[in-house]
């Protein structure tokens, strides 16, 4: 197998020596993201939970069974609702999927809290790791988003007046929402019309809300993992037990 | 014997002071500027284009006056403890607007809890509308009474046309310290 296709795509050979497992972490575009090598104690249950693990781990789900809910649903107020009930009474393994990605969501907000308080608690949010920390209040806000603009998409009772309640919230934003203190814009120009595109909860807004869903804001979490990732390792791997 | 023809040295003493080096470099700069100059603004004009873009020009929304017939159907009879006459449910399902008659007045509630905007259900026997989102409570009269809803329920614009019809713009709401606006009820 050590031919020259093999060679070509991996630079390294099969013995397990520790200059070949260096390489299979260094020549992996995926792998070389984490540390060269893992210390001990980074392996330790105890110390990290694998809280941010199992919430990346969560967010993959996500991906997977989102890809997957694609196929079915149609983004628009005639089809949507009717969509999750074909996806839960017909759809062959529909109602696993639909749950399955119901429960991720609520999983990646509950582990990504966690992993927080883990960060918190063993200290690891100190020098030389603060800007990581700022990079997992960006990934704790788009999770919130991720869930926020998914709440929308089923579009029945629960959705619609989530979506209601919680963009009127952004109405009461000061200078860019119409009903906020030291408001700038009317009500065809603030945040909340951005964010709905139009004044009720309608077909823009369900609209706006998927493409949110499932692209800018996974997107943008990618890209936010990966320097997460890279960060833990650029700071010297996993911060020690104190 | 040696080329001293060459007419085009490669490299000459300006003898005026005014250095050829010179000349080109504040030329590259000039071109330097322009060039980022046009990449900048390039730049900020598609992103001025692109916040622009969320912004549609038209809403596909439904229109926003309606007609609910004229002053017979809103007939006088006793009021309630609030003053009020009668709640007209009728252009609720489809306006989310009730028709209150009092006896020297009509107006239209906009059927949103002014806590966060959930649509309230009108109780007739106990006169009062719920909102099933926090539990906001309001008078027949659209004022507030219970829950955290902040201030009574908006009015719409209301006025009677030629032919005797009363109609009603969703586009002009009216917040309570507004309500004595001669656009935000009907006398009758
Ligand atoms: C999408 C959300 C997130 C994902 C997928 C994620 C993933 C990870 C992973 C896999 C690790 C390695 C250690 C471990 O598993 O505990 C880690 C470490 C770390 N995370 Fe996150 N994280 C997220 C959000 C956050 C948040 C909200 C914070 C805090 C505001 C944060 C701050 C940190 C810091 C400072 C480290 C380094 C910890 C150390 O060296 O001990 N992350 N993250
Ligand atoms: S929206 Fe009516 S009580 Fe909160």
């Amino acid at each position: 197998m050590a031919t020259q296709i093999w060679k070509s795509i991996f630079r390294h050979d099969f013995e397990d020596t520790p200059a070949n497992r260096g390489k299979v972490i260094r020549s992996n575009v995926f792998l070389h993201l984490h540390p060269l090598r893992i210390p001990k104690h980074a392996m330790k249950i105890r110390f990290t939970w694998c809280m941010g693990g199992i919430t990346f781990f969560a967010f993959l789900v996500e991906c997977i069974t989102g890809i997957l809910l694609m196929f079915y649903y149609h983004p628009v107020i005639e089809y949507a609702y009717m969509d999750m009930k074909y996806l839960q009474f017909d759809v062959p393994f529909g109602q696993i999927l639909r749950n399955i990605h119901r429960w991720g969501a609520h999983l990646m907000v509950m582990t990504v809290m966690l992993h927080m308080l883990r960060v918190f608690l063993t200290s690891s949010y100190k020098p030389p790791r603060e800007f990581n920390w700022v990079i997992g209040v960006l990934l704790l806000t788009l999770t919130l988003l991720m869930s926020f603009t998914g709440y929308l998409l089923p579009w029945d009772q629960l959705a619609y007046w989530a979506i209601t309640v919680g963009t009127n919230m952004g109405a009461a934003t000061p200078f860019i929402g119409v009903e906020g203190p030291f408001s700038l814009v009317d009500k065809f120009t603030d945040v909340r019309f951005v964010l709905l595109g139009g004044t009720t909860v309608g077909a823009n807004a369900l609209l706006r809300f998927y493409v949110a869903h499932v692209i800018a804001i996974p997107a943008v979490v990618f890209v936010g993992c990966a320097i997460h990732f890279w960060r833990i390792r650029k700071d010297g791997g996993i911060s020690r037990p104190l | 014997m040696a080329d001293d023809s060459n007419p085009i040295p490669v490299q000459q003493e300006c003898p005026g002071g005014c250095c050829k080096k010179d000349v080109s470099e504040s030329r590259r700069t000039l071109m330097r500027r322009l060039g980022w100059g046009a990449f900048f603004t390039t730049l900020a004009v598609s992103a001025a284009g692109t916040l622009r873009f969320f912004f549609p020009r038209v809403l596909f929304e439904p229109p926003t006056t309606f007609k609910i017939g004229t002053l017979e159907n809103y007939p006088q009879g006793t009021a309630d403890k609030y003053g009020v006459v009668s709640v007209s449910e009728q252009f609720m399902e489809a306006q989310r607007v009730w028709i209150v008659r009092e006896s020297d007045k009509i107006y239209a509630i906009f059927g949103k809890c002014t806590h966060l905007g959930c649509t309230p259900k009108w109780f007739p026997d106990d006169r009062q509308y719920k909102c099933p989102c926090h539990g906001s409570q309001y008078y027949s009269n659209g004022e507030n009474f219970a829950g955290p809803a902040p201030r009574p329920m908006d009015r719409y614009a209301i006025t009677k046309l030629e032919d005797g019809r009363i109609m009603v713009d969703k586009s002009v709401l009216f917040t309570v310290t507004q309500f004595d606006d001669p656009r935000c009820f009907l006398e009758a």
